[in-house]
């Protein structure tokens, strides 16, 4: 029997997993992480837009600060955010964009003097002062008051991924990839550990650590139409599921991007957006301005995805063998701007559709159209990142509703949670595996392991009715037709019963392949798809309840924001043995929030049933600040008053900015 | 108009005891825009469940699907079918790596272990205060270290090189970019000496016999012969010193 012991068992090589591990690896603990692929390929490595950080370095960032970024954060998740976490997101977000470059991390820098941009579809100039010179540079994007995305060109994510990475390796992290976790074991209480199957030699080792975090990103692969990579599967967030105990939380809560690409669905950044790029309908026409003349195309994602399919519907799209979509030009930011920063952008234009970007008129615009892109829910944490039911286990990044995004995340600030997260998270975990965790019961793992054997082999030897794929394609079908963008009850009750009883079909599929001890890619889809089934439950489910429509989660027959029913988080779980998850939920206190709900500033206004003790607590926030301000207290000590939160001393910590020091 | 595609896939289980390497062929219908990407889901899907094969971002930027098509080695997700006049197209593993089965091969363990042979990443004696401003860089030279960081570890530049067929310890274009670009970086302090020690051999810096296939092949279009050679005067220097 294969049994590894170590510290800390990090599950999953993206940005938040390695990140957490050298937090771990730094404290002189063994940590050990899984990846199925290797861990520089892990979908991070996919963010090219950018990272968001308060720095306030360039022009266009002048006077941004942490409360600003805090702001916009909660704003953007549309009051469904946790504002704690939050605020110690926002707090950290600098920190980590500059330990980034001291291992690095080439950040796009500013030069001094005047440079032209395009705002608004208007050439502008803009002037960067002295002092700023070969500081990190930040470009504009969406839902943000002040230009705070920073930036490598438009390969932000594989530049941040490899220098941490690289990191990593330095730390002596021993990373194992194309090694799949595929149960969590525990004792009812504690977990243990893993097991995880090797997908080279199909050999099960069981894991075992005094504490387990799960990074294993998002679940955008149970739709048909999505940004993520192949291997963005939710299993990591299902394997948490299938304990019976950890909760995964908000999983109705889905991003859909306005600008993948037509058909491949590869994505097109929202630097394309931010840089000054224009939607365009059949016409040719500019139609954001119509919808959202403030913010026009750079509304938040949530909000331009949906005008763009309300301009469709109203037959404005173009007509394609792939269905209706809209174009996106760019090439107004001017060829040099393209080739420069917007590189892979152009790049995949021309590769999978064979249009040059940067051709003025209709030639170069591209065909984009709103999909699945990220994952607000995952499993549930305090602001600690551990599990409220299962003690030991972790989880941070996409696959964790750690909960700073709410119900719609804001470019830029996920690969930002990432890293962030790593660091604040990872440090609690580090603590954790320090001090708990002593007596593991080694019956127990031996049981787990059995169990899992006993189980892939019945699997490979089964002659079941039903083909994988097709029940996997037929889920994403459902996905995509009625758990998209608009949602209605009727839709989400016909997807909820169809997915069970693709479910139940998922349990008694025939394996070609019976060899257990080498890749057997149909086996793996055998063991995967119940699992994206059952998160795709959760997901479906979680919205055929929530009768409101709050940031991405938008319910036609239920237009308005319910602030007096649904200020609350939905818990799904699942007990083994059935065939739906079951639901509780998880109230957020108006009474604690910094910022009470209120508009967004972007959508329509007054489509919110407002709850009474928004007013109550503006006001009484509005009367404590006006208070000590006018005792002559500073912005950090009147944050203090108004929602006190906890954060390690080290990442605390102001952070200094040019003109204004640490103010 | 859509044609026929054949696809001859090479399929072969190192680890079991009756695999035999043979082609198996596949007839797919073409569709607009058609990459390799999409042909091998669809024979997963529909013809063989069983084929191995490695794709994670479908986009080009990943570097997980480099494998040989028709006898050159490239990203098979960029590349497209309609490129392939005759509609045959046939795949194979990359040799330079490990193979696991069918068109899959080890390039995570190599990438690696090459990480740790030339140290990849920044060595410095200074603390960074991160609650500070961070250390100024000029913007050209954030750029240029960009450019050198662009290398995706597909393995590409290793399938190509005869060097590295016939002597299997050598870093390879991918290798000495890497110290390159940690030359180039102004966050790491190590000096031309220190990366002597690392590849200043025939595994390193002399072994390479300029035959640029590597650059040719490179789906990142990076500057590996004038790297290759920029590190080579730079260590010939130190050698004779
Ligand atoms: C195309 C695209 C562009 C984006 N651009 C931006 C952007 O500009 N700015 C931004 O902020 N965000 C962006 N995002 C979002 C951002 O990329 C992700 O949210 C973030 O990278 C997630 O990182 P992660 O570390 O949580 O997970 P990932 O990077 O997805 O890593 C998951 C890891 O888990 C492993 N894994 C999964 N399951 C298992 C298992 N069962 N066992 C073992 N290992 C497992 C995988 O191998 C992988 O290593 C973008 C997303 C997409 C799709
Ligand atoms: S140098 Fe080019 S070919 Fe070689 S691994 Fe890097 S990206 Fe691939
Ligand atoms: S799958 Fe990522 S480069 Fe081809």
């Amino acid at each position: 029997m294969n049994i590894q012991y170590s510290d800390a068992l990090v599950i999953g090589g993206g940005l938040a997993g390695l990140r957490a591990a050298i937090e771990v690896a730094k404290t002189d603990q063994s940590v050990t992480l899984l990846s199925i692929c290797p861990v520089k390929r892990s979908h991070s490595a996919a963010v090219q837009g950018g990272m968001q950080a308060s720095l306030g370095n360039g022009a266009k960032g002048e006077g941004d600060n942490e409360d600003l970024h805090f702001a916009d954060t909660v704003k953007g998740s549309d009051w469904g955010c946790d504002q704690e976490v939050a605020r110690m997101f926002a707090q950290t977000a600098p920190k980590a964009v500059r330990e980034l470059a001291s291992w690095g991390v080439p950040w796009t820098r500013v030069t001094k003097g005047p440079r032209t941009v395009v705002i608004n579809a208007q050439k502008t100039v803009i002037e960067e002062k002295e002092a700023a010179h070969g500081l990190i540079n930040a470009r504009d994007f969406g839902g943000t008051k002040k230009w705070r995305t920073c930036f490598i060109a438009d390969a932000t994510g594989h530049c941040m991924l490899y220098g941490v990475a690289n990191e990593a390796i330095k730390n002596e992290v021993k990373i194992i990839d194309r090694m799949e976790a595929v149960r969590i074991m525990h004792d009812g209480k504690k977990c243990l550990g893993v097991i995880a199957r090797d997908l080279t030699n199909g050999e099960l080792t069981a894991f075992v650590a005094r504490g387990t975090m799960i990074a294993t990103g998002g679940y955008g692969r149970i739709y048909k139409q999505t940004t993520n990579a192949v291997i963005c599967e939710g299993t990591g967030a299902a394997i948490a599921l299938e304990t019976g105990l950890c909760r995964l939380s908000n999983m109705e809560a889905v991003q859909f991007h306005p600008t993948p690409i037509v058909p491949s669905g590869i994505l097109l950044t929202e630097g394309c957006r931010g840089d000054g790029g224009v939607l365009r309908d059949v016409d040719g026409y500019r139609f954001m301005p119509d919808y959202e003349p403030e913010k026009k195309e750079l509304a938040s994602r949530d909000v331009v995805s949906r005008r763009m399919m309300e301009h469709i519907r109203k037959g404005k799209g173009v007509k394609s063998p792939y269905g209706d979509h809209l174009w996106l030009d760019i090439s107004i930011l001017g060829r040099a701007h393209i080739e420069k920063n917007l590189r892979d952008v152009q790049d995949i234009c021309k590769t999978f559709n064979g249009i040059d970007p940067a051709d003025e008129g209709p030639k170069g615009w591209a065909p984009v159209l709103p999909m699945q892109h990220y994952s607000m829910g995952g499993i549930r944490t305090k602001p600690t990142g551990e599990s409220q039911w299962l003690d030991g286990l972790f989880a941070c990044g996409e696959a964790a509703c750690w909960d700073m995004h709410g119900f719609n995340r804001l470019g830029g600030n996920s690969c930002a949670e990432t890293v962030v997260a790593g660091m604040i998270v990872g440090d609690y975990f580090a603590d954790y595996c320090k001090k708990n965790g002593e007596v593991i019961d080694t019956n127990i793992v031996k049981d787990f392991l059995t169990k899992e054997y006993e189980y892939l082999k019945s699997l490979a030897n089964k002659d079941g009715k039903n083909d994988v794929f097709e029940i996997k394609n037929k889920m994403k079908e459902i996905m995509w037709e009625k758990v998209a963008i608009f949602r209605t009850g009727e839709g989400l009750k016909e997807a909820v019963d169809e997915l069970e009883e693709l479910y139940k079909k998922s349990l008694d599929v025939k394996v070609h392949n019976k060899e257990l001890d080498c890749a057997n890619p149909e086996l793996e889809e055998a063991y995967r798809v119940p699992r994206m089934l059952k998160v795709a439950l959760c997901v479906a489910y979680g919205a055929l309840l929530r009768t409101e429509s709050r940031g991405a989660h938008y319910r036609e027959d239920y237009p308005k924001r319910d602030d007096l029913n649904w200020m609350k988080r939905t818990l799904t779980y699942w007990v083994e043995g059935e065939n739906m998850p079951r639901v509780e939920y998880d109230e957020l206190d108006i009474m604690k929030m910094e910022m009470p709900p209120a508009f967004r500033g972007y959508g329509a206004k007054g489509n919110i049933i407002e709850n009474p003790l928004s007013a109550k607590r503006q006001e009484e926030v509005d009367s404590i600040r006006e208070k000590m301000e006018n005792e002559g207290k500073g912005r950090y000590e009147i944050q203090e008053a108004l929602m006190p939160y906890e954060l390690q001393a080290k990442y605390k910590a102001k952070n200094q900015r040019i003109g204004v020091d640490y103010e | 108009m859509s044609r026929k595609l054949t696809i001859r896939a090479l399929k072969y289980n190192p680890l079991s005891k009756i695999s035999k390497p043979q082609f198996v062929s596949y007839e797919l219908e073409e569709t607009p825009f058609m990459t390799i990407f999409v042909c091998l889901t669809l024979i997963r899907e529909k013809f063989d469940a069983d084929l191995s094969f490695d794709f994670v971002c479908r986009a080009g930027i990943c570097g997980s699907c480099a494998m040989m098509i028709n006898g050159v080695p490239k990203l098979a997700c960029k590349t497209l079918t309609k490129d392939y006049k005759d509609g045959v197209i046939e795949l194979m593993p990359m040799p330079a790596f490990r193979h696991i089965k069918d068109l899959s091969v080890n390039t995570g363990e190599w990438f690696e272990d090459m990480c740790k042979r030339v140290e990849s990443w920044v060595h410095t004696d200074k603390e960074t205060d991160i609650s500070k401003i961070e250390e100024k860089i000029e913007p050209e030279v954030a750029d240029e270290t960009f450019e050198l960081d662009r290398c995706i570890e597909c393995g590409i530049c290793l399938a190509s090189c005869a060097t590295k067929l016939m002597r299997p310890n050598f870093i390879g274009a991918t290798g000495l970019l890497r110290t390159a670009r940690y030359l180039q970086d102004p966050h790491d302090e190590r000096s031309v000496e220190d990366f002597y020690e690392l590849v200043g051999d025939d595994d390193g810096v002399f072994g390479c016999m300029s035959l640029l296939a590597c650059e040719d092949n490179c789906p990142k279009e990076l500057p590996l012969q004038s790297k290759i050679a920029y590190m080579r005067r730079q260590l010939v220097a130190q050698r004779n010193k």
